[in-house]
């Protein structure tokens, strides 16, 4: 079953050998050997769960492996914590900016590194040589303005401006792109295959599977805790990839095709909106948006990130105030604006922050399922407890929640399982119109695809969905009806056949000169909040 | 064979302080107990659990409310104040009966809790700054009530309220027991609680589940209010007299060791009520033993310092995964 490359590479700069660890009982590594060349790009994959970042944890020095070595440039080395590893030339980029948002640029960028004269920080040196450092990174900008201030973009490239910049050996990339704009991804790339020409090896963690083919040598698979293959990645079929993430056999993985959605679902029942949404405008973010969803449709929102996606959403649901709009839901207009009141009405939204506005981390799965139901559950303000445990129990087991039991902290649970108790938490409010934003994001490919047919089974009982999805393969895919946003307008609709990648990335590219200056400036410049699809909202 | 028997020792240390986190303050509690009772016989009289029950139940009733406060990750410094404001207001209305005096007590708690809440849930204003300000208000005007000096009270009712017992426990300690009882049930059991506790957890969140997030907290320091009143009319009862100068000092503070102690977190998201039951009764009965053993106050207060501070050691969140 397992694959390895014949013996122990000599010539490793990075390997773990024969590596154990567990938590509480449970195995999350089982004896992992990997080993990371000089210079090549190695991409690391699994569904969430597998054990990679449980793996890069432990090389990194986070955690100690209960058995097993970890060797770096063919010495057993044991580092006592994240500092250690990173002197002895280790460096780790995670998913999250783990950089000091109020803080300059030029500052997070030298952070502990400071140049020095007489014992202060040179500030003039160090900010002169941010700017050109940075520049080589695609980010052209004031590097005394608050870190912050910067695009989720820019910042992920300060961040890895920073991880290279310390006499890195191996530099380990925790889904580097999932905040980046296509662009960006390109001179990411660029200065990944920098890195190699030095001779620096790069661990790649990514579930987009272009990018490893794109950027990657080898790859190593991990399943429940062991690597079930390692080898070069050109050659390797992209289905054969999937089916060893999934341990499932390739003939089925084939039968579904590239995401879970059936290809010819009907186009959505007509009749009356379930939801209708006329004008909504919020000052530099929306302007006149409006779209309408009817039961059984699947309505994509498309568009760039920082396009008005998660605004649109937000705004229909309350939880963003609006300047102007409306809001009706089966023809009748709502009064007052809050996600409770869109609630009640029938208009649920699936948040694509699931940390920040999602779960409620300390509480139990049951308790997080039923968080919004409380009061069809209670009589008399106290819960009935009966009620609540059959409709946890029925939703664990139609969505699958893979959980020791309800009692589990919902933390404790993989991000596939916990989109899948946030699912379960508006389903179980039997809604009319569902909101999904990024429903798929950072959710392992078995999940990701129970999530999607999930959605086409949810518009065939007759919901009516707005689709929020950076993916253009499951936008396609999985709308009936494609909205297209750009800098808060809508710009173009795509209906049944027309719903194609070509008419989309068409639609997007109009007027694309405008386009690519606009986003240039956003992106490094601008102050402005319209770029940032997460900002919280106020 | 040494690193496993090194994983091993590492998971009982893990384990052990996940254990002492859960029930490290009912053992510290009965451990202290028993020292309590070795060193003085006399400790288990009826007389002086009388006295310990007496002096521990205004504290308790202030911590309930405390706790549910901090549940929702916030915290009340108004309510050593409101004390202060019901024991001056009690006396002026007992001519019109106990009943009518209580009532007025605990609405005037509740309206002042109502006003923290509403400046915490409404305007935004950090709870430790709203409440602060809450503090010094109250207290001012609790002097204004009842004018410069400590004024005695006679009424009857007030007084057995304040001192009488029933099957040998103080009413007072009845009277909390069973609002502590309530407290757990609410937390356990009712909407509300659940609200509460995911509030504190993770606000946004709850927000966008449709929670009102703004009534529920009003209606926690509300409910933090109403305590404190009720337990400024025992401190009357129990003194028979009404000195809003010095009632009710430094009971904000006393509050939150007891439900800190208990081990309920400060960041929200948890509310332990018998574990600040235990941490109000083992703060009690620490400065019961040293005071009894003619320990002076200051070395007394140094110790119940180094307590805090060992509780929240022991009740920080683990980096184990």
């Amino acid at each position: 079953m397992v694959q390895q490359d014949p013996g122990p590479a000599p010539d490793s700069v990075l390997e773990a050998v024969g590596v154990d660890k567990s938590f509480a009982g449970v195995h999350a590594l089982r004896g992992v050997d990997f080993a990371l060349r000089p210079g090549e790009v190695h991409a690391l994959i699994g569904e969430n769960g597998a054990g990679k970042s449980t793996l890069i944890k432990v090389v990194t020095g986070v955690y100690r492996p209960d058995a097993g070595r970890v060797r770096l440039a063919g010495a057993d080395r044991e580092f006592r914590n994240p500092l250690e590893a990173q002197a002895a030339g280790i460096s780790t980029i995670y998913q999250e900016v783990n950089l000091v948002p109020l803080m300059s640029v030029a500052r997070n960028l030298y952070l502990g590194r400071e140049p020095r004269r007489l014992g202060l920080v040179d500030v003039g040196r160090m900010n002169r040589q941010a700017a050109q450092e940075l520049r080589r990174f695609g980010v052209d900008t004031d590097v005394t303005r608050p870190l912050r201030t910067l695009g989720l973009g820019a910042q992920q490239m300060v961040a890895l401006a920073r991880a290279v910049q310390v006499d890195a050996k191996v530099v380990i990339m925790d889904e580097p792109t999932s905040s980046l704009e296509p662009r960006e991804v390109d001179t990411l790339f660029e200065v990944i295959w920098g890195l190699k020409a030095q001779g620096i090896a790069v661990v790649y963690v990514s579930h987009r599977l272009d990018e490893l083919y794109a950027v990657c040598d080898r790859v190593t698979v991990m399943r429940d805790g062991a690597v079930v293959h390692t080898g070069e990645i050109a050659g390797l079929e992209r289905l054969r990839l999937i089916s060893l993430m999934l341990g499932r056999e390739m003939s089925a993985v084939r039968e579904k095709g590239a995401t879970a959605f059936e290809a010819d679902r009907s186009a959505g029942a007509g009749g009356r909106p379930a939801l209708r949404a006329t004008d909504l405008s919020l000052r530099h973010r929306l302007h006149r948006v409006s779209l309408e969803i009817r039961p059984g449709e699947v309505v994509g929102l498309g568009g760039l990130l920082g396009a008005g996606r998660s605004e649109t959403a937000k705004a229909i649901t309350g939880a963003l105030a609006t300047d102007s709009g409306t809001v009706e839901v089966d023809g009748t207009r709502l009064q007052h604006r809050s996600p409770a009141a869109a609630m009640r009405a029938g208009v649920v939204m699936l948040a694509e922050d699931r940390k920040a506005e999602g779960i409620i981390p300390n509480l139990s799965v049951r308790e997080n399922i039923v968080l919004a139901a409380l009061p069809r559950l209670s009589r008399a303000g106290l819960v009935d407890r009966r009620r609540q445990d059959e409709v946890v129990r029925l939703f664990m087991d139609r969505l699958r929640i893979k959980a020791a039991g309800p009692d589990q902290k919902v933390s404790d649970l993989s991000g596939g399982n916990q989109q899948k108790v946030l699912l379960a938490r508006w389903l179980c409010l039997q809604p009319k119109v569902l909101l999904l934003d990024e429903p798929t994001r950072g959710i392992d490919v078995g999940a990701k695809a129970e999530v999607q047919a999930l959605i086409n089974e949810l518009a065939e009982d007759g919901l009516g969905v707005l689709l929020i999805s950076s993916e253009l393969e499951e936008l396609i895919e999985g709308s009936d009806r494609v909205v297209v946003l750009k800098d808060g307008r809508v710009v173009g609709e795509l209906e049944g056949d027309g719903v194609t990648e070509d008419a989309l990335l068409g639609a997007l590219a109009q007027d694309a000169d405008a386009r690519d200056a606009d986003t240039r400036d956003t992106d490094t410049q601008d102050t402005d909040a319209k770029d940032q699809d997460k900002e919280p909202t106020p | 064979m040494s690193t496993l028997a090194w994983t091993g020792a590492l998971r009982d240390r893990d384990r052990l302080l996940r254990l002492l986190q859960e029930y490290g303050v009912y053992a510290a509690l009965a451990v202290l107990f028993l020292v309590a009772v070795g060193l003085n016989s006399d400790f288990l009289s009826a007389g002086n659990v009388r006295i310990q029950l007496f002096q521990v139940a205004p504290t308790l009733l202030v911590a309930l409310g405390m706790a549910l406060v901090i549940g929702t990750e916030g915290i009340d410094l108004s309510v050593g104040a409101v004390v202060a404001l019901a024991a001056a207001v009690v006396p002026l209305y007992l001519g019109y009966g106990l009943a009518f005096a209580l009532l007025i007590a605990l609405a005037l708690g509740a309206v002042s809790g109502a006003v923290g809440g509403a400046m915490v849930a409404f305007t935004r204003v950090q709870p430790i700054v709203a409440t602060l300000s809450l503090m010094i208000g109250v207290r001012g005007l609790a002097e204004i009530v009842n004018g410069d000096s400590a004024k005695p009270v006679t009424d009857t009712a007030l007084l057995s309220l304040g001192s009488d017992s029933l099957a040998g426990i103080p009413l007072m300690a009845w009277i909390t027991a069973l609002v502590a009882l309530a407290v757990g049930l609410v937390v356990r059991r009712t909407t509300f609680g659940r609200r509460l506790v995911a509030i504190g957890d993770n606000r946004q969140a709850s927000r966008l589940a449709g929670l009102p997030v703004r009534r529920v907290l009003l209606t926690v320091y509300l409910v933090s209010g109403v305590l404190a009143a009720l337990a400024g009319v025992m401190i009357v009862g129990h003194g028979a007299e009404a000195d809003p100068a010095n009632q009710g000092l430094n009971m904000e503070l006393n509050a939150i060791t007891a439900v800190v102690v208990g081990g309920t977190p400060l960041t929200g998201g948890r509310v332990r009520v018998l574990g600040t039951v235990a941490g109000a009764l083992f703060m009690q009965l620490i400065t019961a033993v040293l005071t009894q053993h003619n320990v002076p106050n200051s070395y007394t207060q140094i110790v119940e310092a180094a307590i805090i501070c060992c509780a929240v050691y022991a009740s920080q969140e683990r980096g184990t995964r």
